[in-house]
């Protein structure tokens, strides 16, 4: 089975720290900024992103478009010898 | 694996449609408005109909919308938008024309321009946000605002006996033989954006086949006027909003849907 990791990528300045793809990651991956942006709004970041699978379910719920979404497909050990 | 080698171009999946502006949008944080623009810009994306759509936005929050949505769009004075769309329509029937309403601006100071709309059967058609309040004025008592519900013209909550019933206009114009499809949804969930988004897929088809009207409602919050936290506001619209505005087709290929009884 192929494994899956992700990535995002938040762009912020724009992002206005309202915490719904927060509460939207399956995964827990996102948490807020200790720091604030230019406007003043505690960030979205990859709290843990090893656990990020690229599903994109955070960007698609941000209401400012502010993330943008990578993913790749690892191939496992066993797989690479055959 | 270092997150540099997957930050990639050729490892892209998703990012924001080109149709959306660059812009920061006006919206307070956490605001349906956005989201319901940008999936509106994506489903006109994918359909490559960019060059042949305009969109008509009238008075309430999202009135900057041409601001933000990088299409032909043309203004209207607020409940207006369906005759302008009309006109619109007519003289241009090849292309798509859709309005973008709020509940202040489609069941109260536009009623009577919606239900004719719907009533004659443009072929255009209405996007709904329905956040059961005026955002834009500060959060006055809309004809959507639900039973108990307090705002700053029912400080108390609204009450049924002097203030009348929360109006559903998705409902009463879905009875109008004009209409083809309705569907109500909300944007605030992965699986309410790609159903959503599918629904608007289909408003666009109808319009093409020339069917009618094609009216997507969107439930959607106003944590500012609902005085919560964007989170807590999208909690509430699930937990109240949704049992009196209930997410689901309404009318498809011109018939009512049966409500699926419960057992
Ligand atoms: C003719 C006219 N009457 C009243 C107003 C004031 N006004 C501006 S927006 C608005 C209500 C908008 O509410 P809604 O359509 O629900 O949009 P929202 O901001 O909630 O998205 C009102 C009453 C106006 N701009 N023009
Ligand atoms: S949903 Fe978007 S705007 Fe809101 S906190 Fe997350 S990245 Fe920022
Ligand atoms: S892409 Fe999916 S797993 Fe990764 S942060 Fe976003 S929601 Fe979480
Ligand atoms: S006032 Fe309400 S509808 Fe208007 S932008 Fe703010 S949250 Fe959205
Ligand atoms: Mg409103």
């Amino acid at each position: 089975m192929a494994k899956v990791r992700g990535a995002i990528v938040v762009d912020i300045e724009a992002c206005k720290g309202c915490e719904i793809c927060m509460v939207t990651c399956p995964n827990q991956v996102i948490g807020m900024a200790k720091e604030v942006n230019g406007k003043g709004y505690h960030y979205a970041y990859m709290e843990n992103p090893e656990g990020c699978v690229g599903c994109a379910n955070c960007a698609i719920v941000c209401p400012d478009g502010v993330i943008t979404v990578y993913k790749v497909k690892l191939k496992q050990e066993n797989e690479k010898t055959r | 694996m270092d997150i540099k080698d997957i930050i990639k171009p050729e490892n892209l999946v998703y990012k924001k449609t080109s149709l959306m502006q660059d812009k920061a949008l006006s919206y307070c944080p956490g605001c349906g408005h956005g989201t319901a623009h940008r999936l509106l810009m994506e489903v006109i994306d994918e359909l490559g109909i960019r060059e042949d759509t305009i969109g008509v936005a009238p008075v309430g929050c999202s009135v900057l919308a041409y601001d933000f949505m990088d299409i032909d769009m043309q203004g209207a004075a607020h409940g207006r938008a369906p005759a302008v769309a009309t006109g619109i329509k007519r003289c241009w029937e090849d292309k798509y024309v859709f309005t973008y309403q709020g509940d202040g601006d489609l069941a109260a100071i536009g009623t009577a321009e919606t239900i004719h709309a719907c009533n004659r059967g443009e072929n255009i058609t209405i996007i709904f946000i329905n956040n059961g309040i005026y955002g834009m004025t500060g959060g006055q008592m809309a004809p959507t605002t639900l039973d108990g519900m307090r705002t700053s013209t029912s400080p108390y909550g609204r009450e049924l006996g002097s203030m009348g019933h929360p109006i559903k206009m998705t409902e009463l114009i879905a009875q109008l033989p004009g209409v083809h499809y309705v569907a109500r949804h909300s944007v605030h969930t992965p699986r309410a954006v790609r159903r959503t988004k599918k629904a608007m897929f289909k408003a666009f088809e109808v319009q093409k086949e020339r069917k009618g009207l094609s009216f997507i409602e969107i439930v959607s919050n106003c944590n500012s006027g609902w005085k919560m936290t964007p989170v807590k506001s999208n909690e509430w619209m699930e937990e109240n909003m949704f049992l009196y505005f209930e997410p689901g087709d309404i009318k498809v290929d011109g018939k009512l849907v049966e409500k699926k009884k419960i057992k």
